[in-house]
């Protein structure tokens, strides 16, 4: 018996030994390749490809590498090839930041994502540490560039989204100029800091422009069943209701809303953006809804339908704006590294943040001091089912 | 006499051996031979330690199944911040801070639950889990949401290194004790131990509250290493991640406990770069070593001086 014991001990620690080998071997040919491809121009996509929101991540992913092959079948950049290294980073803030140390050992000259505000957070510190630019595609929450405490601009961190009190503000516009809307009522995920965001700008807004907020009711992630709110949100007789969410709550929430015969307009934010929205809430239920959004897959724009057929013709799917977002962080980057005229990592930051006028897939952006993006946004109708591009308000 | 002196010679040994690991590490941190990845993972490394040896006194040797580990992390977690970040005290108060709160969050719950058994308490726990995670998302002090940014770096190699070896050792002591034994009676067979007078509840509560406040003390290391803490990052998922570093090392075995946790952090950071499969490729791992050891890698066996002592006399 003793001996069986000391056997399985052994095997044990031969296998931690092997485990130990691999991993320190992948290392070691991670840097022979940087020796002799010296040519190539390393780029870190740093991404959620498992854990809560791996479609964000995956999608963001596709569009950047879609970028990638595109530039690098036009030549490259300075005449150097890029090369994507893609890294999963879980949906969470610590392995996020693990990704971007093992990153930072493969010589990047930046990292696109982690798409979250938390993960991109988490991968802070170490960017800084090394010098390296951080391209976030999605982090909408305005600590993500500014250190809350100085009040300083993180040198090293750039995004190409709007932020979380823009879109709040756009809605309110539209909602009290377009639609004519003069009591609204806030119906918002309070379990989301996104949610909660885009609340509070789309109340201060409104009331600037003299509408009145009749209700404010909240819900959390994962509720499934919304009528006795909507029942009292009914009661006070709103003509528009703003409901700031994702999309598995949204759904069902205006599906709710109109079969107790509620047919206030609904509005909301990007958290909409979803196939899902249509399969589960039905066409006829989301007539007369609006979001804001980075831009749509239906856009006229050239541009942006060149876009969407080539990445219909690479992944055979509908680009969403995590896609189109991926891709312009690239096409950022680029820039930046013409800018700078050089492949490394100090010299694309400064550049990057000078950026003005970039043409990109989500709309035309110039990089201001707190590195956020001044752009447009889009606002989209739901008519039958499918997505109309209402508007786009340039700020 | 003998005896003793072999025991002071022994532990004396083992003081040096445990020195000059630290050494090792603390230099080749210095000179640069282990660079940044590296450093990350030898941090997750301790953490992971201290989270698997602390649950294992409650699922493995109580024979409680919580789910709530992560829980008292978070309590941890955010306590020490408080102290730390917000009122500006040193780090040690934090730890102390943390520890304490997460021990007396785990003395609340522990009184009601424990009376519970299986799976209702597995539920409790997971329940009580749940609630840390959801209080602490409406609590705007906190963050909310978006948590806590911006912690200062305070954790470094020698409080990791500290703080691992220390809950290894009132772990296992406590173990070793005649409160272990009597802990270990209560998994055993709680209506025998009970006829023998031992007060099964008030077991159960010590063993649930110095799990917690290791659990705790994970989470005030976790909090000022990686710069950010949010509600979302201690949820059920993370307690389940501990419950399968205990099960993976083996229910009741400390030793089983550590190799499980140092093995899990290191297949995550080794599968890194197979984004795509290594969700499968670590499931099927868990999955081939459960098949081929349901008890767990250890059992409920341990590493001591003795096996040390078998397998070189077994050599020779």
């Amino acid at each position: 018996m003793k001996r069986k014991g000391n056997k399985y001990f052994v095997i044990l620690v031969a296998m931690l030994l092997m485990i130990s080998f691999v991993a320190g071997c992948g290392g070691g040919t991670a840097e022979e390749n940087q020796a002799t491809e010296a040519e190539k121009i390393a780029v870190g996509i740093n991404v959620e490809l498992s854990g809560g929101v791996a479609s964000y991540g995956s999608n963001a992913r596709d569009g950047a590498v879609l970028a990638i092959e595109e530039i690098n079948a036009a030549g490259g950049v300075l005449g150097m090839q890029l090369e994507p290294i893609i890294r999963d980073c879980k949906s969470t803030a610590d392995e996020a930041m693990s990704v971007s140390a093992a990153l930072a050992g493969e010589n990047i000259v930046a990292q696109i994502g982690p798409l979250t505000s938390g993960d991109v957070q988490g991968s802070t510190p170490v960017m800084m540490e090394n010098k390296i630019p951080l391209i976030a595609p999605a982090a909408t929450a305005a600590n993500v560039t500014v250190d809350d405490k100085t009040g300083e601009t993180k040198a090293y961190i750039f995004r190409v989204c709007f932020i979380d009190p823009f879109q709040g503000t756009l809605m309110a516009q539209y909602a009290a100029d377009e639609l004519g809307a003069k009591n609204a009522a806030i119906y918002a995920d309070t379990s989301s800091d996104y949610a909660k965001g885009l609340a509070e700008y789309f109340k201060k807004t409104f009331v600037e422009k003299g509408g009145t907020i009749v209700a404010e009711e909240g819900f959390v992630k994962d509720d499934r069943d919304f009528n006795a709110t909507l029942t009292k949100i009914r009661s006070k007789n709103p003509d528009f209701i703003y409901v700031p969410g994702y999309y598995q709550e949204v759904a069902p929430l205006i599906k709710q809303a109109r079969e107790l015969g509620i047919a206030a307009p609904i509005g909301g934010g990007d958290g909409w953006d979803s196939p899902d929205m249509v399969s589960v809430a039905g066409g006829d239920a989301l007539n007369n809804t609006f979001f804001t959004n980075h831009y749509s897959s239906q856009d006229t724009d050239p541009k942006i339908v060149a876009f969407v057929e080539a990445f219909k013709a690479k992944y055979d799917k509908e680009p969403d704006a995590f896609a189109a977002l991926g891709y312009d962080s690239v096409q950022l980057l680029v820039q930046g590294i013409k800018d700078a005229n050089a492949a490394d990592s100090v010299k694309i930051a400064e550049a990057l943040a000078k950026i003005t006028n970039f043409e990109g897939i989500t709309g035309k952006m110039s990089i201001d001091e707190q590195h956020n993006p001044v752009k447009a946004g889009v606002i989209i109708e739901f008519k039958d089912g499918v997505q109309v591009v209402r508007t786009r308000i340039q700020p | 006499m003998h005896e003793k002196k072999k025991t002071w010679l022994t532990f004396i040994f083992e003081v040096i051996v445990l020195a000059v690991l630290f050494t090792i590490v603390q230099y080749a941190m210095t000179v640069g031979l282990i660079n940044q990845s590296y450093q990350i993972n030898i941090t997750s490394m301790c953490i992971n330690i201290i989270l698997a040896v602390s649950l294992n006194l409650i699922n493995g040797f109580t024979g409680q199944l919580s789910l709530g580990h992560a829980g008292f992390m978070a309590v941890g977690a955010y306590a020490s911040v408080i102290m730390t970040n917000n009122l500006g005290m040193p780090f040690i108060v934090g730890i102390l801070v943390g520890c304490l709160a997460a021990g007396i969050a785990g003395f609340l719950i522990g009184v009601p639950t424990l009376r519970l058994k299986g799976d209702y308490l597995a539920i409790a726990t997971l329940g009580f889990g749940e609630i840390i995670r959801v209080v602490l998302q409406n609590i705007d002090y906190v963050g909310g949401p978006a948590g806590m940014v911006g912690i200062t770096r305070l954790t470094s190699w020698p409080w990791l290194y500290a703080a691992t070896i220390v809950t290894i050792l009132v772990i296992v002591n406590l173990i070793n004790s005649s409160y272990g034994r009597a802990i270990i009676s209560v998994r055993e067979d709680e209506i025998a131990s009970e006829l023998m007078g031992i007060n099964t509840t008030s077991y159960k509560v010590l063993a649930f509250v110095v799990g917690a406040m290791f659990a705790g003390l994970a989470g005030v290391l976790y909090a000022h290493f990686f710069y950010i803490i949010k509600p979302e990052t201690f949820g059920f998922l993370k307690s389940f991640d501990i419950v399968v570093m205990v099960v993976l090392g083996g229910l009741g075995s400390t030793t089983g406990a550590v190799i499980a946790a140092i093995f899990i952090t290191f297949l995550t950071f080794a599968l890194q770069k197979y984004a795509a499969v290594r969700m499968i490729i670590y499931s099927l791992i868990l999955i081939i070593v459960m098949i081929y050891r349901p008890q767990g890698l250890m059992g409920s066996k341990e590493l001591t001086r003795k096996t040390f002592a078998r397998i070189w006399s077994g050599k020779k």
